[in-house]
């Protein structure tokens, strides 16, 4: 096993509180807005998909010492290195040293809007019947894999149930591996807070749900 | 002064700056992005793409019972039809707060968060606090925003772990009768819309009708 996320963090203890903060306050320093815009410009040229760039971002060995857009403009670094597109000698002086590697599409400043309004929409045609129906009770599988997965540790081998079939979508795990698109079936599983954190734990009347693709899930009596 | 010294000079958001401004040259002049793009991708999530989208969509649906239904059935389609679609939001799902069932939003994973009625996510939402205790102790993470509900009102936390984005519509506050949607409107906050505070009535109520 050499895939490590550090951003499993549901459940997690020792993180202290919440600081709220006012509505209008969206960057708190002045890089903050470039580098969200060249993760945004550098991933409308379709070098990557988004789980792949989740990939590199949960796996920065330092994630959990960086602020968010520093993690955000780590990965951007490591996605465009890994293709040849800037290397280090550019990343330090600010100039290019190496030829350009070609790229899908440049986004223009006339297309933002346009390309924003659009979005990437994940929804694809069904493979198949979908395995499992709303009211089915299903067990979460458990253990760690080799690679990114949106199934978060907390939910693992819970019981659950069925809340809602959202369509077949794009299967993270597969398209975060360069593996295409694989679409899957989708499902809202809900959890009662007893099988998630136990009788000790002290009770909030809560339930939880994730949305979780049908291979994540098994049947459950 | 030599390069060491004037490395340590400079703050931790200096080096930033000038790593990201580095960045940004060697991109601009390899031709893979536009800097003018850069520029509207910044204006347009600092003043046209934010949370006053989504409390038109909250303050439609307070009003207009037709709406309301639509924006629980099919939210996607609801919110497109107010002018707010595409990135971080092309799949969407509105839960609605009342008396018995209180909703709130998280990311455990990330920071998904529905941009196009939202907006960026604020830091807290992004932040480990927030994603690891929202699914085990969403009533002491309600407690730092000021936030009591009643034991009695069942919490419901969503973790958006797939490309589905959840929008909450608050409860409507009492003494709101009168008031027309633009003033709605802007009563709902931001947080109103995640889950972590309710909405308030207004001060003097009735004043505002």
């Amino acid at each position: 096993m050499s895939y490590v996320t550090h951003a499993d963090l549901g459940g997690q203890p020792g993180f202290g509180p919440v600081t709220p903060e006012p509505e209008g306050e969206l960057f708190h320093a002045a890089w903050e807005p470039r580098a969200l815009a060249l993760t945004l410009a550098m991933g409308a040229t379709g070098s990557w998909n988004i789980d792949a760039s989740r990939a590199v971002r949960e796996t920065l060995p330092n994630y959990r010492d960086l602020s968010y857009y520093q993690v955000w403009l780590g990965a951007l670094e490591q996605l465009m290195l890994q293709r040849g597109q800037v290397f280090p000698d550019e990343i330090a002086t600010g100039e290019m040293r190496h030829p350009a590697a070609p790229v899908a599409r440049v986004l223009q400043a006339g297309n933002v809007p346009a390309v924003l309004a659009k979005g990437s929409p994940t929804e694809r045609a069904a493979p198949g019947p979908a395995r499992f129906a709303v009211g089915q009770t299903v067990r979460m599988r458990a253990g760690k894999v080799d690679h990114h997965t949106r199934l978060p540790g907390y939910v693992q081998g819970k019981r659950g149930v069925i809340e809602h079939v959202h369509g077949a979508h794009v299967f993270a795990d597969a398209h975060a591996q360069g593996q295409g698109e694989q679409p899957q079936w989708l499902y809202t599983v809900v959890f009662d807070e007893a099988e998630l954190w136990g009788d000790g734990a002290t009770r909030q009347n809560l339930a939880v749900s994730v949305d979780a693709w049908e291979s994540y899930l098994e049947p459950a009596a | 002064m030599t390069g060491h010294d004037h490395s340590h000079e400079h703050s931790e958001l200096g080096e930033m700056d000038l790593r990201v401004r580095a960045l940004e040259s060697v991109l601009t002049q390899k031709g893979y992005i536009d800097p003018a793009a850069l520029d509207v991708l910044i204006d347009t999530y600092q003043t046209r793409i934010g949370p006053r989208n989504g409390a038109r969509v909250v303050a439609r649906a307070w009003v207009d019972p037709v709406f309301h239904d639509w924006l629980l059935k099919d939210a996607t389609a609801a919110i497109a039809s107010l002018g707010y679609t595409g990135r971080q939001g092309e799949h969407m799902v509105a839960v609605e707060n009342t008396a018995e069932q209180h909703h709130m939003v998280v990311c455990t994973l990330c920071s998904c968060y529905p941009w196009p009625v939202l907006g960026l996510p604020p830091t807290w939402y992004k932040s480990a606090p927030y994603r690891s205790r929202a699914v085990k102790d969403p009533r002491g993470v309600l407690a730092d925003f000021g936030t009591v509900l009643p034991e009695s009102t069942r919490i419901r936390v969503w973790d958006s772990t797939a490309e589905v984005r959840y929008l909450v519509i608050p409860q409507r506050p009492e003494g709101t009768e009168g008031m027309s949607e633009e003033q709605l409107a802007a009563l709902v906050t931001r947080d109103s819309m995640i889950g972590t505070r309710r909405v308030e009535a207004p001060a003097t109520p009735g004043s505002a009708a």
